[in-house]
């Protein structure tokens, strides 16, 4: 079986200025959204108190509200979490003092009355620590991000490095937009999910960076956009196959994963979109752009003579 | 062609491939047997003796509990049940049939045949989302422990002040440090000299000459006051412990993590209000004389309670005692306690008193010489009652004595319990009189509890999606590539056992929800590279070279690709085991042994299945 024919031969370099113009768009649709609308962070990154209960039997969110209400629990956010039988009910980081920790204690003592439960899940994050969960995320990103950039410098050429980092810049911008734009919770998981985006994409990346470096060794004579354009086709089916695979599974774990790490799924979904597109239309519209050539991917001992025999 | 087959492996590396998969496979095992409830026995000392197993074993024929199997490992003592109401049942037994000592906690026990625990195997670590449990993250109160200090400092400066006769000084304390204020510039030179033969390597001195007298500023030195933070982790950390082993949890997490804080995990722990009441409240100690003139037993029996006594237990021989109701001190004057020896070479602990906890107890003790005193510890266990068959865990303030002891002279600021037993008696001892030593406050800074159902719920959905997506990822293989699809298959899924085996192999790792999906990724990521491969001997054959060469030509040329893929990826996964926490990294463990495993396999091992079946033959047509 065969997705695509033997010969493909698309045009991928001179559609460039149109995936270009696409590419901007949505790096402004998604800046203006971060910016316009933020980010919903989890209570990971704010701080803050989380309670899941499970009910016995489907329950009305009025009846929580009304119970948190009479406790004084009035800046509760209470929404049902999968099921009707599920409640989630998220707080705001406490005032005083001593009632950081115990919130959710007293969060579980108001809805005693309201039916029998079970809790589920707690989650009591500091402010502290959630500015240090904040930080650290960002830290880790920035890290994944220049350790790739040494990496394909030394292993390829400064170039291909940059490329494949304007895609993946190019990714987590788009990804975490998306996540703007539709305001999906963003927590620690999410930025898990974010990370594998970036392997998975720079994976996508360097198999075509792969298959032009050895283009251009081996193809005499060709423009550089021609050489990129056969690299691509060539690894095509590859990019399609891999992508669809992946898709699948991971359609497979945001349908039966559970609620817990439907952003998860979400994210690595829109990533691996993203990341095929970017590694066609922007890690290697950038190479073109930074002008790569055959003489720049020469192995070393013969920097001083090509193979067509031409001296440099 | 004939002189060199392209495409055969030699022997050793299809025994190598093999040998590998055969070793790892076997470790995997052990996660396919259900676990089953148990109990947990093991001993404060860390040795558990002979006669645990035996006294335990006859307490349970006598309550007439069935004992499914019996395991020793690690100094610890692992009996199954068949089920929970069996496993509470010899849990409360247990608690009744040894002393208190040992330690006894509910647990699962991997029921797995005894052939592969002799092999060492184990089921995979779960994470507190998959098995339940409670996580903490405690924040020591440095600054306060740090008051604490330059507060005793403060009195006993002034204390070793007066002793050396000096006048018309004044000590006030300031923030994080002492200021001893002076009349004259002869005081305090004399001051500084005998401060600095007490203090030297613990405080620094500066002398500031103000408008109103001569002052001398004392402030902790560096060194001293790393130590002092540190001892109030330490303190923090052995309180917890206590409490914990009351607990009765099975294989809890108590580590220091950073410079100030401390990470509390319990697995299985449903009731968090309790464990937080419990994490939360401080042990103390009190000295109290014992009132000779009275028979505890006798009081006991009769209920009769001599006036201005009170009625304790000793905490390992359970024997009465009368202790006077008045107080002589407080763990909250305890500075330090160490376990030692004494001028005999006997084991003895040496306390330390703050200055104004010293002024007392030494006019105290000068009144008592050649009279009994008692150490005793106060504490919030926690006992669990089995209520209508729910298990449910109270918390009980239980006051113990842990130590009797004859006065022989005055005691001051420092001075040594001895009469003990063995070394271990006296490193007990320091250690609840430490525990018990007014510690540092605690805050919870972090908490994440997952409830039982939620995590067999997690469980349950994870198996669901990774099979589904296996699934899936077979056939669309298997109807892509044809036979070499089939090899692909197979190499993934040789390629879970491996991830699974591994995990339960290394003995930190642990599998997380995050960490499903981690190796749902790598179903996923994994064909990739058999992907390339397979797409590159397509490629070969198009452009009309021979079967024989096409499978050479798309391995050898699609492996620098994968390798460069795989290391950046590996890269990520890196980063994130570094920098995440708890969850996330259980993602980043089975991220990176996926990429590695599906290397290994998509690489050698459809290699070796495509060479047994195409190597061979002459010239055949390729099902790819």
């Amino acid at each position: 079986m065969q997705l695509l024919k033997d010969k493909l031969n698309i045009d991928f370099m001179g559609k460039r200025k149109l995936a270009m113009i696409l590419s901007s768009v949505f790096i402004v649709i998604s800046i203006v959204a971060m910016l316009a609308r933020g980010l919903n962070l989890g209570i990971d990154f704010t701080g803050g108190t989380l309670v899941e209960v499970g009910y016995t039997e489907p329950v009305r969110l009025e009846t929580v509200r009304g119970a948190l209400s009479a406790s004084g629990l009035d800046d509760a956010i209470v929404q049902h979490f999968g099921a009707t039988r599920d409640v989630l009910i998220r707080l705001p980081v406490a005032e005083s003092d001593q009632d950081k920790a115990s919130l959710s204690n007293k969060v579980i003592r108001a809805l005693g009355p309201t039916g029998s439960l079970e809790v589920r899940r707690v989650e009591f994050v500091g402010p502290q620590v959630g500015g240090e969960l904040r930080d650290k995320g960002g830290l880790a990103m920035l890290y994944a991000l220049i350790g790739i950039l040494v990496y394909v410098a030394l292993r390829f050429e400064w170039r291909f490095s940059l490329g494949s980092v304007a895609a993946l810049v190019h990714d987590v911008v788009l990804v975490v937009g998306f996540f703007a734009l539709t305001q999906t919770e963003f927590d620690l998981t999410v930025l898990a999910a974010l990370l594998a985006v970036i392997g998975y994409s720079l994976n996508d990346t360097i198999v075509v960076f792969d298959r032009i470096r050895e283009n251009f060794r081996q193809i005499r004579k060709a423009a550089s956009e021609n050489v990129i354009n056969t690299s691509i086709n060539q690894t095509f089916s590859r990019t399609l196959m891999t992508s669809l695979t992946t898709l699948l599974v991971l359609t497979a774990l945001f349908l039966f994963g559970g609620e817990v790490i439907h952003a998860f799924s979400i994210a690595l979904i829109v990533g691996v979109l993203v990341g095929t597109y970017s590694s066609i239309f922007v890690a290697s519209t950038s190479l073109l752009a930074l002008k790569v050539s055959k003489e720049d991917l020469m192995p070393v001992e013969n920097t001083n003579r090509n193979d067509d025999g031409s001296q440099v | 062609m004939s002189a060199a087959p392209l495409n055969q492996y030699p022997l050793w590396k299809h025994l190598l491939i093999l040998g590998v998969i055969v070793f790892v496979g076997l470790y995997s095992l052990p996660n396919l047997y259900p676990s089953m409830p148990a109990i947990q026995v093991s001993h404060e000392s860390g040795e558990l003796d002979t006669a645990t197993s035996p006294t335990l074993r006859q307490a349970l024929r006598d309550e007439g509990i069935p004992v499914q199997s019996e395991d020793h490992a690690d100094n610890r003592l692992l009996l199954r049940f068949a089920d929970t109401e069996q496993q509470l049942q010899a849990f409360e037994t247990g608690k009744q049939a040894l002393d208190g000592r040992h330690v006894v906690a509910l647990n699962l026990a991997s029921s797995m045949p005894g052939w592969l625990r002799s092999i060492g195997a184990s089921p995979m670590n779960l994470g507190l989302d998959l098995r339940g449990g409670v996580h903490f993250l405690l924040q020591v109160d440095m600054k306060a422990a740090g008051e604490k200090a330059i507060n005793n400092y403060a009195a006993s400066i002034r204390t070793n002040l007066r002793e050396a006769k000096l006048r018309r000084f004044s000590v006030t304390q300031t923030g994080d440090e002492v200021n001893v204020r002076f009349r004259d510039e002869a005081s305090r030179t004399a001051a500084l000299e005998t401060l600095r033969e007490e203090y030297g390597n613990e405080l620094d001195f500066a002398e500031v000459d103000g408008s109103n007298g001569f002052l001398l500023v004392a402030t902790i030195n560096e060194e001293t006051l790393r130590e002092t933070q540190s001892l109030a982790i330490q303190q923090n950390i052995q309180t917890l412990r206590n409490r914990v082993n009351e607990l009765g949890v099975a294989e809890p997490v108590i580590q220091q993590q950073g410079a100030e804080r401390i990470v509390v995990q319990l697995p299985g722990v449903q009731d968090t209000a309790q464990a937080k009441e419990i994490l939360g409240a401080t042990a103390t100690v009190e000295f109290r004389m014992v009132n000779e003139q009275a028979d505890p037993f006798e009081a006991e029996e009769t209920g009769r309670i001599p006036t201005g006594s009170i009625l304790y237990r000793e905490r390992d021989s359970k024997n009465p005692i009368l202790l006077k109701r008045d107080v002589m001190l407080t763990g909250d004057s305890i500075i330090n306690a160490n376990s030692g020896f004494d001028e005999n070479g006997l084991p003895a602990v040496i306390i330390t008193l703050d200055g104004k906890g010293a002024a007392r107890f030494s006019k105290v003790t000068a009144e008592n010489i050649k009279k009994l005193m008692a150490v005793v510890f106060i504490d919030n266990k926690t006992v669990i009652i089995n209520q209508d068959g729910v298990q449910r865990r109270k918390t009980v303030t239980s006051e113990e004595v842990v130590s009797v002891a004859r006065i022989q002279e005055q005691l001051g600021k420092r001075f040594q319990i001895e009469g003990l037993d063995s070394t271990y008696e006296s490193l007990k001892l320091a250690l609840l009189l430490r525990a018990g030593a007014l510690a540092a406050p605690v805050e919870i800074v972090e908490e994440r509890t997952v409830g039982p159902s939620l995590g067999q719920q997690n469980i349950d959905l994870g198996k669901k999606s990774i099979i589904i997506g296996f699934i899936l990822v077979m056939i669309f293989m298997a109807l892509y590539y044809r036979l070499f699809g089939i090899a692909a298959d197979l190499a993934l899924a040789v390629n879970l056992v491996l991830i699974i085996g591994i995990m339960s192999l290394i003995p930190g790792a642990t599998l997380t929800l995050p960490g499903i999906a981690g190796i749902v990724l790598t179903v996923g990521m994994a064909v990739d590279a058999n992907v390339l491969i397979f797409e590159r001997i397509r490629e070969e054959l198009r452009n009309g070279n021979s079967p024989q060469a096409s499978i050479h030509a798309g391995y050898s040329k699609a492996l620098s690709t994968i390798a460069d893929a795989n290391v950046t990826t590996l890269i990520a996964a890196i980063v994130l085991f570094v920098f995440g926490t708890g969850p996330i990294k259980g993602f980043a463990v089975t991220l990176s042994i996926g990429i590695v495993c599906s290397m290994f396999t998509a690489i050698m091992g459809t290699r070796a299945l495509v060479n047994l079946y195409y190597g061979t033959k002459k010239s055949p047509t390729l099902a790819v």
